[in-house]
């Protein structure tokens, strides 16, 4: 709904201002050129993003996720101890984080919405601190390789695509911890109340 | 040789000897895995199409310029590239507006470009994050969402200002 708001306020936006400076010949071409550039954008980056989406399947079908989940359970039983109690959701939240650190977007949703559902049990419809951990960790971004942004690179003649994931591991990481640092002095601040 | 060079093609046979180690039928993973990622790209089109076009007429009217102007002390106090600004506002509500925004940047500027890998690095690093909430917290009949909202958005601003960061720290601001 948000992004029908943000798609005719830009449209108008762009109208108003085109009169207002006399651009209205750029923006009428604009409207055209985007929806062409946007054809030729997807097709430049279908290749790789296959390609990607290919191997992160093999990795899934040889057991590299698993492998990554129980990487994950001595940490996420100290970040949420009660959910870790129960072993069906531990073993949801595992599979969550290794399939987000995949970049399986598609596969980490459904086990995300698994263990939130298990976490909420009995809590009559009030986020517990642990649920809003989850879902904090899960709106902050911790792909291992970013394909998309790397096809879009690509496909905008970069030679090496994949140049910045050092810059993403670092910007993921700094936020991850900003998010749960945010959510634990938050859940703090409420509880001292 | 660039060492950047080397992760392509290593993952790539890593990926695939220890597969068929694992007895996995590596070319059919491979290739199904390739069909869902046209899947992915046949959801991404029309939203693209949508997008892109109004991307293309907000920067040809203008308006982009001087959204980036209302923002830039902001951002310029967090080391944001004051261009980045539509990015901003689009990240947390759309992932494929985002997509579209941050294609456009690095379209206009070059990949190679500061502000490019500004982008580039900014989508890596953040998530949609009231898309997330929503489907989360909906599919688990949760309506008091508490400290999540502003615990996320702090997380995405700090993905913001630590994305400009760190393509600072390894790449320069030329």
């Amino acid at each position: 709904m948000e992004i029908t708001w943000i798609w005719t306020g830009m449209v108008t936006l762009s109208l108003l201002f085109g009169i207002a400076t006399g651009n209205l010949d750029a923006v009428a071409n604009g409207a055209l050129e985007g929806a062409r550039s946007a054809i030729e954008l997807s097709l430049s980056m279908a290749g790789i993003l296959c390609l990607w989406s290919g191997v992160m399947e093999v990795m899934n079908a040889c057991g590299i996720s698993a492998g990554l989940a129980r990487l994950f359970r001595p940490i996420l039983r100290r970040l949420l101890p009660d959910a870790c109690r129960d072993e069906e959701a531990l073993a949801a939240v595992s599979a969550n984080v290794s399939a987000n650190l995949l970049g399986l977007g598609n596969a980490a949703t459904p086990l995300g919405i698994r263990a939130a559902r298990r976490m909420a049990r009995g809590c009559g419809g009030v986020a517990s601190n642990e649920l809003c951990l989850l879902v904090v960790l899960n709106t902050a971004s911790i792909q291992l390789l970013p394909a998309t942004i790397a096809s879009v690179r690509a496909a905008a003649g970069c030679q090496t695509p994949f140049d910045i994931l050092p810059a993403v591991w670092m910007a993921s990481a700094m936020s991850v911890t900003a998010g749960l640092l945010a959510a634990w002095l938050l859940s703090h601040r409420r509880a001292g109340r | 040789m660039n060492l950047s060079s080397l992760v392509i093609p290593v993952l790539l046979s890593a990926v695939a000897v220890y597969g068929l180690g694992k007895r996995v039928n590596v070319y059919a993973a491979l290739t199904h895995g390739a069909e869902e990622g046209l899947t992915v790209l046949l959801r991404i089109v029309p939203a693209l199409v949508g997008l892109l076009t109004a991307v293309t007429m907000f920067r040809a009217s203008g308006a982009m310029e001087w959204l980036s102007g209302v923002f830039a002390p902001v951002l310029e106090l967090l080391g944001i590239p004051p261009e980045a600004a539509p990015l901003l506002l689009v990240r947390p509500v759309s992932g494929n507006g985002a997509l579209a925004v941050a294609s456009d940047l690095i379209a206009a500027h070059g990949p190679d470009s500061y502000v490019g890998r500004v982008a580039a690095v900014m989508l890596g690093s953040t998530e949609t994050t009231f898309y997330t909430i929503a489907v989360y917290f909906g599919s688990a009949g949760i309506t008091k969402t508490r400290h999540t909202v502003p615990a996320a958005l702090a997380a995405d601003l700090t993905g913001f200002a630590a994305a400009a960061l760190a393509v600072r720290l390894f790449f320069g601001a030329g």
